[in-house]
């Protein structure tokens, strides 16, 4: 017989060792679907994670990195501190399009004027928009308590709508022969958040995300904010006694959250896509919850984990073209890696331990 | 800025100076919106990427990626198949032409086709199938086979070319039953079942006993199905395993021979940039099968449209006809001309509701 048992104390060397088992395991395990599927699982494998890094064109690839993490990670940074004092904001996706939304129409307010001011304030009307739509929830949780995940997630579609609606008209291209979608940003350089070193992949997007997971790993860990955050997540009662007060801790994690996200969609709309068109948000919302938890909530974690999830997206890419590997087994892979590092939390938590089976 | 770019361009001209040394085959790269089982769309461009690999056999290589997001992804995505040595790129989506044209500036020497597009450049071509020849034969059956005169219609976008294609199936349900009225669903995706099956659903509660669609799946058709006497088209491909009912025929795009041809013109040298409008007289777009459960008279006729068309005696879009506001479009006799059907944002007279802008 076997029985888990718990630990008094969670362990300090699982908690850094699972992140580090569920990759293997999920190597392992995605290399037997791949050899299912009639690929020779090494290569599969080696293309996914080798071929962006250090393959023959890693020099496009390893840019692309950056521009596929840096949403991910600056949302999820937002969205760990909230995780971490149980506060649950589950539509950074809407957010993150109204970030774009917000950020985009402002700077095509200008249009076509040319000047140095533009593009700061498209950042602080992206920020603004996303802070804006995490506000909704945060205000119902504080003001009638309700339910901040359902709320959240529910003003995804909201937004959703919302960009279909100014893509088709407000922020329609006048002179798009009537199709859908604004105009190119990246054809507009006083709101172009432009590579700020050619072929390097850095956007403002990326500044902003190393920057966060610094003032993140601060306020964590040298600010008494930080400590509240910390204190409601494990000791709510502690959290209390101590002087804690929710719902300005609600409001500030929903609303830095929600701020994070719009700046990371207002990047994205002014660089790498350039268009608000009503298939410009791609998941970055939702699976930046699967990268904070990747990443353990902390910081630095989450910058790892950003750039692990994005080298699965690319190298999942060049797998699809190189060795005709269907979509689908892509993002079976990616689910994989969420449930091992879920399945092996256990562990930190938990010891196995095998027990005698006695008779009743 | 300029300089910028030139650091770029040179970057990447080195890539692709390294990657295609070894290489004698033509490599046809594809990029897909949705999955190649999406039973649709995609379904019929895959099909298309075989028959290229049939027809050149050892001569060619295909690569493709599927269910790409329109955008950042979609670029990049297209840049790895050219530095991977891709020499022609079909790329199957109306939300991929900025990225392509993004990318052919990088690789001049690679040749791209975009689907569905306006924009081209010296080695971008556009091509689109004239999918409103099509409509215009089911609008035909439609308009006869309904009972309640209410006939539902999945809008994928409110762009021209899905504008066109209700305008077109109105005009010829109108001729034949001149009650009938259209019920319009926008579900804003290309492919998505769970969506599509829900507008289906929406519009057979409203009394639709005949559902056309601009969307990929067979949703639809399944929720017709369901509902047991409501008429369906197959959409992009035949979807014929819902024949002979609720599907009683389909609009088929057929890439293959343009795919084929085009192959061979980048084996030859002698690719140009084109921008091609192909049809029902061309192939591009065929109609499939019409079931047993369309009364032979109607399908004798929906064939002899067909014929017309294909002969080239008619165009669906012919005067007199009035926009929706009641002003004059085009006179007795007089058809429409290609410019002003690929721009189409205006619903023609009778259809009601308002395109969403």
């Amino acid at each position: 017989m076997i029985v888990l048992e718990k630990r008094p104390q969670p362990s300090k060397a699982w908690s850094y060792a699972t992140p580090l088992v569920a990759v293997l395991a999920t190597m392992v395990f995605g290399g037997v679907l791949f050899t299912i599927l009639g690929k020779n699982p090494i290569e599969a494998i080696g293309t996914i994670f080798w071929e962006p890094l250090f393959g023959e064109f890693a020099f496009y690839y390893r840019p692309q990195l950056l521009v596929k993490g840096a949403p991910l990670v600056l949302i999820a940074i937002g969205l760990s501190l909230g995780f971490r004092a149980g506060i649950w904001n589950i539509g950074a996706e809407g957010q993150y399009i109204m970030g774009a939304i917000f950020g985009a129409g402002a700077g095509l307010a200008f249009y076509p004027l040319d000047a140095f001011y533009i593009f700061p304030i498209m950042v602080i009307s992206g920020a603004f928009g996303g802070w804006l739509w995490a506000m909704i929830p945060a205000f119902l949780k504080v003001r009638f308590g309700t339910n901040e995940i359902l709320v959240s997630l529910m003003l995804v579609y909201v937004a959703e709508q919302m960009l279909a609606s100014v893509s088709l008209g407000l922020l329609k291209n006048p002179e798009g022969f009537g199709f859908p979608g604004s105009r190119n940003l990246q054809q507009y350089d006083s709101a172009h958040n432009a590579e700020l070193i050619a072929g390097s992949g850095m956007h403002w997007g990326v500044v902003t995300a190393l920057i966060a997971v610094i003032f993140a790993y601060v306020l964590l860990n040298r600010h008494m904010l930080g400590f509240h955050i910390r204190l409601t997540g494990e000791a709510p009662r502690a959290a209390k006694f101590a002087g804690v007060n929710p719902a300005r801790l609600i409001l500030f994690c929903l609303g830095l959250s929600g701020a994070l996200a719009g700046l990371a969609g207002m990047f994205e709309v002014s660089g790498p896509s350039g268009v608000v068109s009503i298939d410009f948000n791609v998941g970055y919302g939702f699976t930046a919850i699967i990268v904070a938890f990747l990443g353990r909530l902390h910081p630095v974690g989450i910058l790892l984990a950003g750039g692990l999830m994005a080298l699965t997206y690319i190298g999942g890419e060049i797998a699809q073209s190189k060795l005709g590997l269907p979509a689908a087994a892509i993002q079976v892979f990616q689910g994989m890696l969420l449930f091992f590092l879920l399945a092996f939390d256990l562990l930190t938590n938990y010891r196995i331990r095998a027990a005698r089976s006695e008779v009743a | 800025m300029k300089f910028k770019s030139l650091l770029t361009t040179a970057a990447i001209a080195l890539g692709l100076a390294t990657g295609a040394v070894a290489q004698d085959k033509t490599k046809v790269g594809f990029v897909y919106v949705g999955p190649v089982g999406d039973g649709g769309w995609t379904y019929e461009h895959n099909k298309g990427r075989l028959a290229v690999e049939d027809h050149f056999g050892d001569k060619v290589e295909t690569v493709f990626v599927e269910s790409v997001p329109e955008g950042p992804d979609a670029e990049r995505v297209m840049t790895q198949m050219a530095l991977e040595g891709a020499d022609l790129i079909f790329t199957t989506s109306f939300g991929y032409m900025d990225p392509t044209i993004n990318v052919a500036q990088k690789f001049p020497n690679v040749k791209f086709e975009h689907a569905t597009g306006y924009k081209t450049a010296d080695n971008v071509s556009v091509y689109s199938a004239r999918f409103y020849e099509g409509r215009a034969v089911q609008g035909h059956i439609a308009g006869n086979m309904t009972k309640s005169n209410i006939i539902g219609y999945i809008g994928s976008y409110p762009i021209p070319e899905v504008i066109r294609g209700i305008n077109s199936a109105y005009i010829h349900a109108k001729k034949v039953n001149p009650d009938v009225e259209f019920k319009i669903v926008w579900a804003y995706t290309w492919f998505d079942p769970a969506k599509e099956a829900d507008a289906a659903t929406v519009l057979i509660e409203q009394g639709a006993d005949v559902i056309l669609q601009h969307t990929d799946s067979t949703a639809p058709q399944a929720a017709a199905q369901e509902a047991g006497n409501v008429v369906t088209f197959g959409q992009a491909s035949d979807m014929s395993e819902y024949a002979p009912f609720p599907r009683v025929s389909s609009i088929i795009d057929d890439w293959a021979p343009y795919y084929i041809a085009r192959t061979q013109a980048v084996m030859d040298g002698t690719w140009e940039s084109a921008n091609t409008w192909d049809g029902i007289r061309e192939g591009m777009v065929a109609i499939g099968e019409i079931t047993e459960a369309v009364p032979a008279d109607v399908k004798e006729e929906a064939l002899a449209l067909k014929a017309a068309m294909a002969a080239g005696e008619y165009h669906p879009f012919t005067g007199p006809l009035k926009k929706q506001d009641g002003s004059d479009w085009l006179a007795e006799g007089e058809t429409a001309d290609d410019g002003t059907l690929a721009g189409m944002n205006f619903y023609v007279e009778g259809l009601e509701g308002e395109i969403p802008q």
